[in-house]
């Protein structure tokens, strides 16, 4: 196996970690990592010797956006999270992580868990999502105040909509 | 206290929590959140944030990948994959009036073609652009083929632009049903898998320069050259899509240069 490919399979775990965390599914997660390995694999000819691990990162993160686009095109409205009373008791474990990530939007959430999850730089971050660095630390700022907030208690912001 | 060297933003507090801080400001931060209670604080609840996180997620990197992940095995069957690339079902495609949600951006000035050309050609760019194995009927590959193909159901000539140098490759093709008839689309890949289509149909508009129309997400360039209205249509970053839309649009403009009268 050539060492491009031995670097793609290397990544394979921490890939899933991640799509798992962007998507919360993990039928949807391993399907973006299919998808994510298969364009590696297939473009192969065009990297040169740069970071693989951070070009796997961009990939799988413009799938998701690209996935996210198509499905917007369903619904007008996102439905609102708390509108649910059996999840705004005071205490409930419902106000969990998982739930808080999936109220954020998604240029957020991908920049939050590139740092806190995948332990990227802000640097690597910038390049992956191709935005400046001073982008990624406002993303950053305001996922973790819009967690913050969540998990306080706070009722959600109206989401946007799509 | 007042000191402005001393003052804290809260871009370096994010700094400090992400181990991106200089070593020489992170004492000035420790001496900054002991004496302000809410900064700690924040610090303190984003740290935890970050710990649910990878409580929750880290153990996903533990896991035994599935099959179907293994590099051997996508490997093997990349040939199946390519050879498998026909048509797809478009029946979806056109039922459903799903040009609605673009009418609300396209600004209109008059009843043309424009309206009609961005919805139905955005429509297809997220129909299409999210397929990973069938995403054209005909390979960018087998490019003059495709082009002679298209350019005749559309009763046109028509050109796939070259867009390498702005390191786009072509994906391929298909014929789609559109506002006029049978229109061409063609579609673009940069080296991170994102996107481009440039959408071909016949038009009565006259002749027009590029017209940028947004939606939430995604952005086209509009423009009729020779009774031919293009589309290139992409995600939502004005200036690089304007850069690949002026591309195409110099390429077709020049494939029949003026004629001098």
């Amino acid at each position: 196996m050539s060492e491009f490919r031995q670097r793609v399979e290397a990544a394979i775990p921490a890939l899933r970690r991640y799509a798992r965390a962007l998507t919360r599914d993990s039928e949807t997660a391993d399907d973006i990592v299919q998808d994510t390995l298969v364009r590696a694999l297939r473009s192969e000819h065009l990297f040169h010797d740069g970071d693989v691990r951070a070009w796997l990162y961009t990939i799988l993160t413009n799938l998701n956006r690209n996935r996210l686009r198509s499905l917007s095109r369903r619904p007008t409205l996102t439905p609102i999270k708390d509108s649910d009373a059996a999840m705004t008791g005071p205490d409930t474990g419902s106000r969990d992580i998982a739930r808080a990530l999936d109220d954020l939007a998604e240029d957020q959430r991908a920049a939050l868990l590139l740092v806190v999850l995948e332990g990227l730089t802000y640097r690597e971050v910038a390049e992956v999502q191709g935005v400046p660095i001073g982008t990624v630390m406002s993303r950053l700022a305001r996922a973790r105040m819009q967690i913050k907030a969540y998990l306080d208690g706070e009722r959600p912001a109206l989401r946007r909509v799509k | 206290m007042t000191d402005r060297d001393q003052t804290i933003s809260e871009d370096e507090l994010h700094a400090y929590v992400d181990g991106e801080l200089p070593a020489n400001r992170r004492s000035a931060v420790e001496a900054w959140l002991a004496v302000h209670g809410d900064d700690a604080a924040r610090v303190a609840a984003w740290r935890a944030q970050a710990e649910l996180i990878r409580k929750r997620y880290g153990g996903v990197a533990s896991e035994v990948p599935p099959k179907r992940l293994q590099v051997e095995r996508l490997t093997r069957s990349r040939r199946g994959w390519m050879a498998a690339a026909v048509a797809a079902v478009l029946v979806a495609f056109i039922a459903g009036g799903a040009a609605g949600w673009f009418a609300r951006g396209a600004e209109a000035a008059s009843p043309s073609d424009l309206d009609r050309f961005t919805a139905d050609a955005l429509e297809a760019y997220r129909l299409y652009v999210v397929e990973v194995r069938h995403p054209v009927e005909v390979p960018g590959d087998q490019r003059p083929h495709l082009v002679e193909w298209l350019s005749k159901r559309l009763g046109s000539p028509l050109r796939a632009p070259e867009l390498e140098r702005m390191g786009l490759k072509l994906v391929g093709g298909r014929l789609l049903p559109g506002p006029t008839g049978a229109t061409a689309f063609f579609m673009y890949e940069g080296p991170s898998g994102e996107r481009f289509t440039l959408y071909c149909g016949r038009t009565s508009d006259h002749e027009m320069a590029l017209r940028y129309t947004t939606g939430t997400q995604n952005a086209a360039y509009y423009w009729v050259d020779q009774n031919v209205a293009y589309v290139l249509s992409g995600p939502a970053e004005r200036d690089k899509l304007h850069d690949i839309a002026q591309a195409a649009y110099d390429q077709i403009d020049t494939r029949t240069p003026p004629q001098g009268g």
